[in-house]
């Protein structure tokens, strides 16, 4: 691999679905991106600099070395994209926890296009549209025709697009994170040191929140969980799932430092499965149900009532990859895509491995 | 009939995306402004509990995630009929003012600063946030990346995290500060304090300082007299946080004040079946079209119309700058909520922007010194059934407004949303437009300038669409593509070639 850097790694940044924050982790590495901007040459990224989609295409297939990848794949031009970088890229990394597990946008998949669009376009609250007028992919204007992307029946993960080399977790990932991940990553690509296993998760831990959080456990049992605005006054230094809390943190990958609950609120689970996990939220269930003062399912049940949106809390960021990946009516309507296969036309990854990590 | 797009590549998704089509004469007929984006919060919020909204809805917007979690906050707060404890809401705003001076400086410096530091016709490859440094020295440059490096500590400090903040719940945060935070923050409240009146003094240099820029920013190409909205405390100046709604004419008349619970009374928002974004408009005006005027509902919420609603600044240095704002670009008296008249030229939203970026930061210090912001009294529990709320700020882009409604246990039944960049979508649309009417004649685009020309319109808007289409070293590519009516390419522009 290090043999085929010539000069400096070229290096690429691309948001799809994304909401921006990824790109403004990279950017608060604050000095160090200066040392990032040293050691690479970077040749794409809309968020920060001059690029156009027809200089993307222009290069030859696997001219960009490391491509970072952040946002799931809901639009025709989304997909468009992911397969023009895999093709271009040596390493496409899914950056961040949309194009890892779609995040919370994934949660769109528990509807269908119309309730989208019901939600979005239909007519009430300030929305007047008596007509029932909806964006339409191509429209006949009266000067010509316009078009705007396909939006998909489901939200999809990259690697369900595309195979994948890497994955960097987090809602965002975290800048210090980050650091290690490309310095990890630089390393390996000019020969200076190890290139990590590929198909493995940089820039996050082996194992879980609660490891890196520094709130005491008791392992105490609760008897019912509660909700963070019913509490009058949390223990600071406690487990906040020892308080009834539906804290995310035992099955969600460490690497972020536990920044919610040092700051007194819940881990939502930003950072993803943790190492080993296949389903996210058959292990929050498995670990809320540990610390359950109940011995009959009866009882476990009345506690777990506690948690007034199931699918919500366990699968806030993971539903696009989790083994329900969406409703079933939406899954009908992506009929066509199932099972989810990434594109035969596309090279396989310089760094192979990937696709069967995370392919179920 | 000739066909021009106009796509900033950069923002490949989420991104707008401009058709402009010219008639037999080769004169510009119409120009379409398209998004073409939607990822449908409004839908799949439905079910989620609403304490969960702050931390779920910052993900709409990675740039600006603080407004959404602010608005989210206001609005369950309200749902749960719930009061924050004076020390949380003060801690808000704090949260809320670092953002402010944060966002405004990356604004300024990297995305508009080149078009005016630089200039609108500087060579391209200088053009940017390095030839913006490299004007104004590299001092400047060291107190940008300072400024936003502490005001994304202070984020970090009072919502447990610089991106996404998660300290924010129904009834106020779930922590306080300390004092040797408290201590912390004051340094980079007064650090900003000169920050601003730096950025004041170089906007007065390099930008009025030049009859070229003066007469760009009040000339007739960037001007569209639309109502003005914006957010005011009870003394009608202008507040980011909290306050009630106002809207004025193009000619300074009050056209209304409302309180944010009350925005469906006053706002609409029309849906085309060419983008996805929908486009808000004045209901009691009603739409007309992408046309201004007082007969046309379109408004605008931003820098600059946030100023034209309001009577003046509620901090020294930015009443100062305020006032000289209006004496330069408005000289005499005139009509108007405040006694002024109102400042349409789109161009002078940079110079709003630095207006505001000054109270942001003397409103940091206020907050940060008053003797209850390291009170541990941040929170109340709830304790009425939740039913409905609604939460707005103003967001740098725009008044933002969450409106949630929720069943007895505080499970979100359904979601609207008014999305800052969104009110000033007609706005960008009609400014793009008269951009491409002044620049493009007889077929011929006229001049290498039109791409930066064109961008410059939208720009001052600072759009967000698909929640960043932020292009943070200062340059959106442009490429126009001139069609035949066959849609074959008859020739291709670039910004950078």
């Amino acid at each position: 691999m290090s043999a085929n850097i010539a000069t400096k790694p070229r290096l690429a940044m691309y948001w799809a679905a994304s909401c921006g924050g990824c790109d403004i982790a990279v950017l608060n590495l604050h000095e160090k991106i200066l040392d990032v901007a040293a050691a690479v040459e970077i040749v794409f990224w809309p968020a920060v600099m001059d690029a156009k989609y027809r200089d993307v295409e222009a290069m030859p297939d696997g001219f960009i070395d490391v491509c970072l990848f952040s946002g799931g794949i809901r639009s025709s031009e989304n997909e468009e994209l992911a397969h023009l970088l895999r093709r271009k890229s040596k390493v496409l990394i899914a950056f961040g926890s949309c194009a890892n597990e779609g995040c919370i946008p994934g949660l769109a998949n528990l509807s269908t296009v119309p309730e989208i669009f019901a939600a979005s376009y239909g007519d009430g609250n300030s929305t007047v549209n008596p007509g029932g007028v909806l964006p339409v992919p191509r429209w006949a204007a009266p000067e010509g025709e316009l078009h705007i992307p396909v939006f998909a029946p489901v939200l999809r993960t990259l690697d369900q697009v595309v195979p994948i080399d890497y994955s960097v977790p987090g809602c965002p990932p975290e800048s210090p994170r980050i650091a290690e991940a490309l310095t990890a990553l630089l390393a390996g690509l000019t020969g200076t040191g190890p290139l990590p296993p590929n198909g493995s998760v940089v820039g996050g831990g082996i194992s879980t929140v609660c490891d890196e959080c520094a709130r005491t456990r008791n392992v105490k049992k609760i008897d019912r969980f509660v909700r963070i605005q019913e509490v009058p006054a949390l223990d600071p230094t406690l487990c906040l799932l020892e308080q009834g809390i539906p804290c995310n943190g035992p099955a969600t990958r460490d690497g972020c430092g536990a920044l919610c609950p040092a700051a007194g609120a819940q881990c939502i689970g930003c950072y993803g499965a943790a190492d080993g996990v296949v389903d996210y939220g058959a292990r929050l269930m498995s670990a809320f149900a540990s610390v359950v003062e109940a011995d009959e399912p009866e009882e476990i049940d009345l506690i777990l009532d506690g948690i007034p949106d199931p699918v919500g809390q366990m699968y806030r960021f993971s539903l696009a990859r989790s083994l329900l990946r969406a409703s079933r009516a939406a899954l009908e309507a992506d009929g066509a895509r199932l099972p989810a296969e990434p594109d035969a036309a596309s090279p396989e990854p310089a760094l192979a491995g990937a696709r069967g990590r995370w392919r179920r | 009939m000739t066909r021009i797009t106009i796509d900033p590549i950069t923002r490949l998704e989420g991104h707008g995306k401009i058709e402009i089509f010219l008639d037999p004469a080769g004169e510009v007929e119409r120009t379409y402004f398209q998004v073409p984006e939607l990822r449908g919060f409004e839908q799949f919020c439905v079910g989620r509990p609403v304490e969960e909204m702050p931390v779920l809805v910052n993900r709409i917007c990675g740039v600006c995630p603080e407004a959404h979690h602010m608005a989210a906050a206001k609005a369950a707060d309200a749902a749960y009929h719930v009061d924050p404890p004076r020390p949380a809401k003060l801690l808000r705003e704090l949260l809320y003012s670092a953002f402010y001076v944060a966002d405004h400086t990356t604004h300024f410096y990297a995305l508009s600063g080149p078009d005016f530091v630089v200039g609108p016709d500087a060579p391209v490859a200088e053009r940017n946030l390095l030839g913006v440094l490299k004007k104004v020295g590299s001092d400047a440059g060291g107190r940008v990346i300072e400024a936003r490096r502490r005001c994304h500590r202070v984020v970090e400090i009072i919502g447990g995290r610089a991106i996404h903040p998660c300290t924010s719940v129904p009834g106020g945060l779930t922590k306080g500060i300390t004092v040797e935070e408290r201590e912390e923050i004051e340094a980079t409240a007064r650090r900003m304090i000169d920050f601003g009146a730096f950025s004041l003094q170089l906007f007065d240099d390099l930008i009025l300082g030049n009859p070229g820029y003066v007469e760009m920013i009040t000339g007739p190409m960037y001007q569209h007299e639309t109502y003005s909205m914006g957010l005011v405390d009870p003394a009608g100046k202008v507040n980011f946080y909290d306050g009630r709604v106002r809207i004025v004419g193009p000619d300074g008349a009050l056209h209304g004040e409302y309180a944010p619970a009350e925005y469906r009374e006053w706002i609409a928002e029309r849906v085309e079946p060419w983008t996805y974004l929908k486009f808000p408009y004045l209901r009691k005006v009603g739409w007309s079209g992408f046309t201004d005027g007082a007969a046309s509902g379109v408004y605008a919420a931003t820098p600059l119309t946030r100023l034209n609603v309001a009577d003046g600044m509620a901090t020294p240095n930015a009443q100062a700058a305020f006032e000289r704002f209006y004496a330069t670009l408005a000289p005499g008296a005139g009509a108007g909520p405040g006694g002024k008249r109102m400042v349409h030229g789109r161009l002078a939203t940079h110079w709003a922007r630095l207006v505001e970026l000054t109270y942001a930061a003397e409103r940091m210090l206020e907050l940060v010194t008053d003797p209850e912001i390291t009170s541990d009294r941040v929170r109340v529990v709830p304790t009425e059934r939740p039913t409905e709320g609604v939460g707005t700020v103003e967001a740098p882009r725009g008044t933002l407004t969450h409106h949630y409604w929720t069943d007895e246990k505080g499970i979100l039944t359904k979601v609207n949303l008014v999305v800052g960049t969104t009110n000033n979508y007609a706005p960008i649309a009609m400014s793009v437009e008269r951009a491409a009417r002044s620049l493009i004649h007889g077929g011929e685009v006229v001049g290498e300038g039109i791409l930066n020309r064109i961008e410059m319109a939208f720009r001052a808007y600072d759009p967000c669409f698909g929640c960043a289409t932020h292009s943070l070293p200062g340059q959106m590519p442009l490429e126009i593509v001139i069609r035949d009516a066959d849609g074959g390419v008859v020739d291709v522009r670039r910004q950078f070639c």
